[in-house]
């Protein structure tokens, strides 16, 4: 659609936007993000310091991020997008160039009064380029492979450079955000099933040929896969977060051992408990019933996005709103099926819970982008 | 450019099916994580709350040993030593107050450390070990160990905390550690891990607040595996820390004892600069305290006796303190005249006693007069008229600007707690501080270091160094860090003129060795070793026209705290200046009387490296001296009589 198509009479003007927000949804978030103070509030042994004040800044200031992104008109947004998507590959080539090495990977940039990681930023600069793109794109041509390589490759660059780092966790969160949006754009079935059973045997081609003649890779490069899937082969190395985090989950029972009694969160256990490990805190301390509360809550925010853009009749808006939930979810599935064991542990905080800045205020930024989208929805 | 409407209806449809498509593959992966969820926390929680009781692995901060303070021979000023301590843990006591009952039985506890460990141990999470008494001699821990199996969840631990061996004789230079605070953490960005640590020590005052980040270290770790009963089965691995940075100072510990010493039972302080490299040989506040007293835990009793005494043994005074810096200032407003060129040194001011400015008699310490003064009788017998007139000649501007020139009215950058500013008034300042215009009686008073002239016992000291030597001295009391020499306290030229310089200094000469000097009774006889000064004593009341005319009551009559201020700043030897010395002591009476004799005794005590030969004294003094030197041999702690590690 263009910019002539949007209807801006129907759209509210000035601070009655303020009206139309998607207001259930900000609760929701609200309410996510004070299960976040309270997990800080515990693993930081009863206490505001060090990480739930700066979190509840960072939130509020989130919020405040939120609200100014939603009063943009989406046009102007769409209008950005390609800009957006540019300018942070730029800084992830920045990152490679001048980033701070920390916890033995690249991912910082310091810009003084915060430390920027472009990787979070490109996860929503890349859905906007891609629902900019097939807005743009006339409907028929979807499935042309021409206009199916572009946005392949322009997936492929960010991963790439994300993969430097290096950075696993968010590298595969770009190519499964990127994918599924490209499947929600109506791509082609065929596409998909080629590309996920070419993985499939690869997959399997290099399982089978471990041991015979034919190797595909080296013995070590094996060995480091193993320990990668089955973290219990290597109790004290890369298997001791997921061990104690299992130990965590479990004895948490039905309705837990109570607020600050977890004994594994108290006591040390895990050296990245505030940040990907927080959700064995609250599944210690809450037990089972507190942690499908938490995922219920996050349920519900993926369905009222999704909801808000079903009735989107903006392709550009319905298309971001649906990229940006499907990130969410991506963000907190993942995180939750690697301390839950059922995936590989990598590096993936949980979205509005974990300790840290850039990813909460991108996050927000994203949700503004989705609130935008339903205030200035044609009508 | 319109779209056409077949391609919105087919696009928007098409989206429709795939996000329900997306949807049932969402909510499958969501079903998942609900089920593995269930699986642990429900079907297998009882096997995993097992392991989690049974293999506690736990993650703890190996606190680094503190860095050492040293003098600059060597000599331990602030060491570490191991003490052992009881702790607690509630969840495998049971009943605490049973086993504290038992406890008590074994060894002494107070009573109120006993309610305050009771207190955090129902604080705190029940697996979390409390201290119930620290500082535990061996027998003691012996005995609990003996009786283990009475005392479930009590065990003895050893540790390392702060040891000042030289007791009080250092307490205001190196301060002393405490418990870190809330208030501490808050003053404070981004406060390393390590200081969350329960009552880590942490520099509270002096040299040990000030070099904190230098002395402390940096944390180690250790994974260690606990079982039920909290006790540790094994460590997993242990990443040493790294020891806090040994600093030596460049005070001199036995010279510092035995200037403490020497002051002992007035409230003074006294500061000893080397002029070889601005070295701060001994920085002495008197009374002092025992800094240990703190890092133990003061007693509510020994707090009080250190609140209510009027000496104020907890103020660092040679470098907190400021006085009126009296007659030892008219070097200032002289250098600032002579510099100025509005007299010369042959120039005579006649003394009547008085001095009529501005409508005000300003009086002269001698009631007749000195009769026609010029620069070296005026400073030999400290005439006070001389000073009013020169200085209303050169104006105040130029004297405080002589002032800071010589180190007085500036902060010197010393790692000490409360470094004091002083004041070198001018015309600037009074309009700024308290909103008045300058008066011409205000100079007056300036010239000979009352009104609001104010001086800490270092500034004095520095202000004598810089005349000894013409160069710019500035205090260095932080020698090596970690055995990296810091910069050395020597500056350039200070550019005044040597000739005046060399008029001033045989007046100080002449006011320690002739015998109308205000300090020849406190001369040194030794060639070689002779010393020059001057004397000051500063009024803390002003003196009514009542009073001086019913004559003037004398200090001995008046209350301790009315008394004047007794001062005295000097350098030996005579000819090669090697030490700069000031003394203060604070209502002490008259300069002359008060302060010239420490500090002749604290100079001939540096410059032969422990008490001098009775000959260097006048004959009359030997056999009072001869008893001092006892009495101060005695005092001075055995530790610093020794040479110690270097």
């Amino acid at each position: 659609m263009s910019y002539l198509e949007y209807n801006t009479k129907s759209v509210p003007v000035g601070l009655r936007k303020l009206l139309y927000l998607h207001w259930p949804l900000i609760l929701l978030l609200i309410a996510v993000a004070c299960a976040g103070f309270l997990m800080l509030y515990s693993v930081g042994g009863g206490s505001f310091t060090p990480w739930v004040e700066p979190q509840m800044k960072r939130f509020a200031l989130g919020l405040a991020v939120m609200i100014a992104v939603a009063m943009v008109p989406i046009w102007f947004w769409r209008n950005m997008s390609f800009v957006a998507f540019g300018g942070s590959v730029l800084l992830l080539i920045g990152v490679e160039l001048f980033g701070d090495v920390r916890m033995g990977a690249q991912r910082w940039i310091d810009l003084g009064f915060m430390r920027l990681q472009p990787s979070e930023l490109t996860k929503i600069t890349l859905v906007m380029f891609l629902a900019a793109y097939y807005d743009w794109l006339p409907f028929e041509r979807k499935s042309h492979p021409v206009w199916v390589i572009v946005p392949v490759l322009v997936i492929l660059v960010p991963v790439a450079l994300v993969l430097q780092q290096p950075d696993l966790g968010t590298a595969l969160l770009l190519l499964m955000g990127g994918g599924a949006i490209m499947f929600l754009a109506g791509v082609h079935w065929a596409y998909f099933a080629t590309v996920v059973a070419a993985g499939i045997s690869m997959i399997i081609a290099v399982f089978q040929s471990r041991g015979t003649g034919w190797q595909i890779l080296q013995d070590y490069q094996y060995s480091r896969i193993d320990t990668f899937l089955d973290p219990a082969n290597d109790p004290l190395g890369a298997g001791y977060n997921i061990t104690q985090a299992k130990i965590a989950l479990g004895s948490g029972g039905w309705t837990g051992r109570g607020f600050m009694q977890g004994t594994q969160s108290q006591l040390n256990f895990l050296p990245e408990k505030h940040t990907d490990f927080i959700f064995t805190t609250l599944a210690e301390e809450f037990g089972f019933v507190g942690a499908m509360t938490l995922v219920v809550l996050y349920a519900l925010i993926v369905l009222f996005c999704v909801a808000s853009a079903l009735s989107n009749k903006d392709r550009f808006g319905a298309l971001l709103t649906l990229g940006i939930a499907l990130t969410f979810f991506l963000f907190f599935a993942v995180n939750m099926a690697m301390v839950t064991g059922l995936t590989p542990v990598v590096g993936v905080p949980l979205p509005l819970v974990s300790y840290g800045g850039s990813a909460m205020l991108v996050l927000m930024g994203a949700f503004g982008l989705v609130q935008s989208a339903h205030v200035h929805r044609p009508r | 450019m319109r779209r056409p409407p077949k391609d919105v209806i087919q696009s928007t449809r098409s989206i429709g099916r795939r996000t329900l498509i997306m949807g049932g593959l969402q909510l499958g992966v969501l079903g998942a994580i609900g089920f593995r969820l269930r699986d642990m926390q429900v079907k297998q929680a009882d096997q995993y709350r097992m392991l989690a009781e049974e293999n506690r692995i736990s993650m703890r901060l190996l606190p680094p040993a503190r860095g050492m303070i040293f003098d600059r021979n060597g000599i331990a000023i602030a060491a570490n030593e191991q003490n052992y301590r009881v702790v607690m843990v509630r969840e495998d006591a049971g009943d605490i107050e049973q086993v504290l009952a038992r406890l008590t039985e074994i060894i002494d506890i107070p009573p109120d450390t006993l309610t305050r460990a009771i207190e955090e141990m129902r604080r705190r999470a029940p697996f979390v070990p409390v201290t119930i008494l620290e500082r535990v001699s061996w027998d003691d821990v012996a005995q609990i160990n003996l009786n283990t199996p009475v005392l479930p969840g009590v065990q003895a631990e050893v540790g390392l905390s702060r040891y000042y061996p030289m007791g009080e004789d250092m307490a205001h230079v190196v301060g002393y550690v405490g418990p870190v605070s809330d208030y501490d953490l808050g003053q404070i960005e981004n406060p390393d891990p390590l200081l969350q640590i329960p009552r880590f020590e942490y520099g509270k005052t002096g040299a040990e607040n000030r070099l904190e980040t230098d002395l402390r270290g940096k944390a180690g770790t250790r994974r260690i595996e606990i079982s039920a009963a909290g006790r540790i089965i094994r460590e997993l691995d242990r990443q040493d820390g790294i020891a806090g940075k040994d600093l030596q100072l460049t005070i001199d510990a036995r010279l510092q004892s035995y200037v403490q010493a020497r002051l002992d039972g007035e409230s003074a302080s006294a500061v000893v600069i080397d002029l070889e490299n601005g070295d701060l040989r001994a920085v002495v506040s008197s009374p002092s305290f025992d800094p240990n007293m703190f890092v133990r835990g003061i007693s509510v009793a020994d707090w009080q006796a250190l609140m209510e005494n009027k000496y104020r043994p907890l103020a660092a005074k040679a470098v907190q303190g400021t006085y009126p810096p009296g007659s030892t200032f008219k070097m200032v407003t002289l250098l600032a005249a002579m510099e100025a060129g509005v007299i010369t040194a042959e120039d005579t001011v006649y003394c009547p006693g008085h001095a009529d400015v501005g409508g005000t008699r300003f009086h002269c310490w001698k009631r007749g007069g000195h009769g026609n003064m010029n620069l070296h009788e005026s400073m030999k017998q400290s005439c006070d008229v001389y000073y009013y007139d020169i200085a209303q000649r050169v104006g105040i501007d130029k004297m405080a600007e002589m002032a800071r020139k010589l180190g007085l009215g500036l902060r010197h950058d010393l790692p000490l707690s409360a470094v004091a500013t002083g004041i070198a008034p001018d015309r600037d300042w009074k309009s700024s501080v308290r909103g008045e215009t300058w008066r011409i009686g205000d100079t007056v008073n300036a010239s000979i270091g009352q009104g609001y002239v104010l001086t800490s016992p270092i500034q004095l000291a520095v202000m004598t160094a810089r005349l000894a030597t013409g160069n710019e001295i500035t205090p260095r009391l932080l020698r090596l860090i970690d055995g990296v020499e810091q910069p050395s306290g020597i500056g350039p030229s200070l550019g005044l003129n040597e000739n005046t310089l060399r008029r001033l200094r045989a007046s100080l000469d002449a006011v320690c060795n002739h015998n109308r000097g205000t300090a020849y009774g406190s001369r040194i006889l030794t060639e070689g070793r002779m010393m020059a000064g001057k004397t000051g004593t500063s009024q803390v009341r002003r003196i009514t026209p009542d009073e001086r005319a019913a004559g003037v009551i004398s200090n001995e009559d008046l209350p301790w705290e009315r008394r004047d201020h007794a001062l005295f700043v000097g350098y030996a030897p005579l000819d090669n200046p090697r030490y700069a010395v000031s003394v203060v002591v604070e209502h002490g009476g008259g300069g002359s009387a008060a302060a010239a004799p420490v500090a002749r005794d604290i100079l001939l005590q540096a410059q032969y490296g422990g008490p001098p030969p009775l000959d260097a004294y006048p004959a009359n003094l030997r056999e009072q001296i001869a008893a001092q030197q006892r009495r101060i041999a005695d005092r001075i702690p055995a530790g610093t009589r020794s040479q110690g590690r270097a």
